[in-house]
């Protein structure tokens, strides 16, 4: 399943009367949104997923193939350039979240965008244009377990999210649990998400005191580590993959949602919300 | 009106002696850590912005004596991703992680069971990263101990915020002229005297006075 093309034969910015009927939205929008309705039987066939991070260690046992590996770095003239990733994950995080991702939305594709690695001083850039290149793509959903407190890159970053939005690419980043003025995960195009303690990892909970949105599984997940091996880790950043693969699961079986409803749905199934089912 | 050169004194006078003050402030601040973690090891690493690398720059408990000053690639392995990403982090069974598990033996001595890593924030800067290593009873970090690390990564990059000026200002001084330079290290030395000692330098200083501005 892919998504809808765009409607290029829809009004843009207004609407006449004899317009009007284009604009019908799904007809198969439930009266009740649930868990079944909104994720039920889905394996994230045909959604790609971009890891935005440290690599991935290609064939891990819990990753399994992923499709296209892309490495940013800065070149002589500080001009920003995308490459074949030809050393894989250079922490471990990067397959640690491919791992997450995977283990909840199996059918995907993945595929693996590193920022690290082009050192300190180049790690904004790195950042900024992974992640422009992952939204030029047209991906379906970018994790971003990641934030820069740089706000020479805010603006940027904020474009970028707001084009992500409405090219239908799902921003799911990592929120701060320190107080300190962080992005993109404090801008409302995007999902941001914290960490609950809870061991289930379709369990997620809307927070409505933002700016964090969402949390999800962050505490004590087991997850696939360097040299094919796996590890127990803690942290907003192993919460997000949980969310980003959420959100493929929904992709992959309504691929007509936009962020917007992507989002509205989430809400309707927040563990908090929904209630018991 | 002061004169910008009694200023400049004053400013360097107080550079001389902050940077080992800063220096106990860190190395005060992974104590505690450790202590309150009951871990076996806790560290700060400093960005060398200039030559892009993490620098040791506190350490209590294990590799207390031999690791500050040793230097590593910024944005590589998992204190680079910590410092890159801004993001706080728990891992538990490092030892399956090949990598880790090779270059910090080598520079440790042993290989850690668990780390916990926060990015020392400061205003928009990242300064740095706090490790926390292995709890003494093996119990595992959690998200309160992250919180808690969180807020003490807070008074540790005040303090290395701090350093990083004192070490400018020192900077600055070893760059200005060796009279300011001489007045600084006389400033200091009085500073660090008491009592009769002090009132001594503080006269010896009065008449020296007195004769430099006879003519």
């Amino acid at each position: 399943m892919s998504r809808p093309e765009a409607h290029e034969d829809l009004p843009a910015w207004s609407l006449t009367s004899s317009e009007a009927a284009g604009i019908a939205s799904p007809a198969d929008w439930p009266e009740e949104v649930t868990t079944e309705w909104a994720w039920g039987e889905a394996s994230g066939r045909g959604v790609r997923v971009c890891i935005l991070d440290s690599g991935v260690e290609q064939g891990h046992p819990l990753v399994g193939a992923v499709d296209e590996a892309m490495a940013v770095s800065i070149g002589e003239d500080d001009e920003v350039v995308v490459e074949e990733d030809r050393e894989g994950d250079l922490c471990g995080h990067g397959t640690a979240c491919a791992g997450i991702v995977r283990s909840l939305a199996p059918d995907c594709s993945l595929l693996s965008v590193r920022v690290l690695g082009a050192g300190f001083t180049g790690s904004g850039p790195a950042l900024l244009g992974g992640l422009r290149w992952a939204v030029e793509q047209e991906v379906d959903v970018v994790n971003m377990s990641l934030s820069t407190t740089k706000r020479e890159f805010a603006g940027v970053l904020h474009e970028l999210a707001d084009a992500a939005y409405f090219r239908r690419t799902l921003l799911v980043a990592s929120a701060h649990n320190m107080p300190v003025e962080s992005y993109p995960w404090r801008f409302s195009s995007v999902i941001s998400v914290g960490s609950h303690d809870q061991p289930d990892p379709l369990a997620f909970f809307y927070n409505p005191r933002p700016p964090v949105e969402f949390f999800a599984r962050g505490v004590d997940v087991e997850v696939a580590w360097l040299g094919g091996s796996s590890i127990h880790c803690t942290g907003n950043s192993f919460a997000t993959p949980h969310m980003a693969g959420i959100c493929a699961l929904i992709r992959s079986k309504h691929p007509e949602l936009t962020p917007f409803q992507v989002k509205s749905v989430l809400h309707l199934t927040a563990a908090n919300v929904r209630g018991p089912e | 009106m002061t004169d910008p050169r009694d200023l400049t004194a004053a400013v360097a006078a107080g550079a001389l002696p902050a940077e080992e003050h800063h220096r106990r402030l860190l190395g005060s601040i992974v104590e505690v850590a450790r202590a309150i973690f009951t871990a076996r090891a806790a560290s700060i690493f400093l960005l060398d912005e200039s030559a892009d690398e993490l620098v040791f720059e506190a350490v209590a408990g294990e590799g207390a004596n031999t690791l500050v000053g040793t230097r590593f690639p910024s944005s590589t392995g998992i204190a680079g991703w910590v410092l890159v990403t801004r993001q706080p982090l728990v891992i538990d069974d490092l030892s399956q992680d090949p990598r880790f598990a090779r270059d910090v033996a080598e520079s440790l001595g042993y290989v850690p069971r668990a780390l916990m890593a926060v990015p020392l924030l400061h205003e928009e800067r990242v300064l740095g990263v706090l490790e926390v290593l292995d709890r003494a009873r093996g119990e595992r970090f959690a998200l309160e101990e992250m919180e808690l690390l969180g807020l003490f990564g807070s008074q540790a990059a005040i303090a290395l915020d701090l350093l990083q000026r004192a070490r400018r200002a020192g900077a600055v001084l070893a760059g200005a002229p060796s009279d300011v330079a001489a007045v600084a290290r006389l400033t200091s030395a009085l500073d660090s005297l008491e009592g009769e000692r002090r009132e001594a330098g503080l006269a010896l200083l009065e008449a020296l006075n007195e004769l430099l501005r006879k003519r």
